[in-house]
């Protein structure tokens, strides 16, 4: 019986690592076509996986003033895009991911582009003329370097 | 002075219901319009190219303009300050915009706060898509 536990604990161990490894490579796609549309008209619909939850209540309160734009949303459309994003946010399970390393828990980023895990990654990897380069025109804009982004691929290139 | 305004703003609001032809947009923003001004006289496509590529700056820093965004030349497509592209605004090249009233109204409501600061008038509203309707 003992010998029994032991072997069924190890083999749910293995394949959550197998599942958190898989995980890293790719980010969940949005699912949810209302937030599709509606976090996906000025820029793409970023991953939820990509901003604790802390970070996307406080982008949800802010909508009027959205990065110097009105971005505001009728009131069930905004508690409907609110839920999804808590719902599926990087601290939602117990597995934060790389995007919240050297995150503290006092601080509530408001940019995917400002997280320690991506500025170290971009700037390892990309040069700073593909930066003012027309095509990419804002970090932002993931798409213009990751083609599969709104697949939630980005290690493809 | 204000309330009528208002009140008027709200019934028309109430009045849009589904997805409506840019042909239905336009006489509701007309019974708007002479609600709010009874010396109200049509839509003019002149006033509607005037506004759109007004310097208007009274909104948020980020955007001036309409073209800040959208195009000078509206049969071109636009881009985002994020840098997404954006489908040309004339009807000639975008025969489906106007056509949903609860996104026309949610894009005017978010984009004449941006850039003038308020909302717009039912005639700015009349104007602009009686502009794009001749591109
Ligand atoms: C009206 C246009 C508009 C809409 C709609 C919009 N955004 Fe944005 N968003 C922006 C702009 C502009 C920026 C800043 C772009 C830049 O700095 O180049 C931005 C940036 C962001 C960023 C930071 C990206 C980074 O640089 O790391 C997040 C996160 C974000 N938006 C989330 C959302 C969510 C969630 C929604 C849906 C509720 C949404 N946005 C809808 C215009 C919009
Ligand atoms: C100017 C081009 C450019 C832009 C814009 C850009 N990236 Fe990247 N990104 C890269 C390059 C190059 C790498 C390193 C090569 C790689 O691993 O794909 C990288 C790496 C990454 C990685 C690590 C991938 C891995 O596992 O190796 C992630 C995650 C990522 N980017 C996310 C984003 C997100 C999210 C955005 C938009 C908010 C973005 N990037 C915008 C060029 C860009
Ligand atoms: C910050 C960028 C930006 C600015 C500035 C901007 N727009 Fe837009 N506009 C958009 C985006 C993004 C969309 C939605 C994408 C689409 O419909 O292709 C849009 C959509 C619209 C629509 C909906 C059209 C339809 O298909 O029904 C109208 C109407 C509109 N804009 C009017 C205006 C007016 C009027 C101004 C100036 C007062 C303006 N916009 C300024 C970005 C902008």
């Amino acid at each position: 019986m003992g010998s029994y536990k032991k072997i069924f604990f190890a083999l749910t161990l293995t394949s959550l690592i197998g599942t958190a490894a898989h995980a890293d490579e790719r980010y969940r796609p949005v699912q949810d076509e209302v937030v599709k549309k509606e976090c996906g008209s000025c820029h793409m619909a970023f991953q939820p996986q990509m901003l604790p939850k802390r970070s996307w209540q406080k982008i949800m309160d802010g909508l009027e003033n959205h990065f110097g734009e009105d971005a505001s949303l009728d009131e069930a459309t905004l508690q409907h895009v609110r839920a999804y994003l808590t719902d599926n946010a990087a601290d939602s399970g117990w597995f934060g991911g790389k995007m919240m390393r050297g995150v503290r828990d006092n601080e509530t980023p408001m940019r995917i582009t400002e997280l320690p895990y991506w500025v170290r990654e971009h700037k390892k990897e990309v040069p700073v003329w593909a930066w003012s380069d027309p095509k990419v025109k804002s970090k932002t804009n993931c798409q213009a370097c990751h083609r599969d982004a709104e697949r939630g691929y980005y290690d493809d290139d | 002075m204000i309330k009528p305004f208002i009140v008027a703003l709200g019934l028309g609001t109430v009045a849009f219901a589904g997805p409506v032809q840019a042909d239905t947009i336009l006489p509701e923003y007309e019974a708007q319009a002479r609600a709010a001004d009874p010396s109200f006289s049509g839509f003019s496509a002149e006033r509607g190219q005037a506004f759109y590529l007004k310097d208007h700056a009274t909104g948020k820093a980020e955007t001036p303009s309409c073209t800040t965004c959208h195009m000078g030349n509206p049969t071109q497509a636009g881009r985002t300050r994020a840098g997404k592209t954006i489908a040309p605004m004339a009807l000639s090249q975008t025969p489906d915009r106007f056509q949903d009233v609860k996104k026309v109204e949610k894009w005017f409501r978010r984009n004449c706060k941006s850039v003038l600061g308020r909302e717009c008038s039912p005639q700015e509203k009349g104007d602009f898509i009686t502009f794009m309707k001749t591109q």
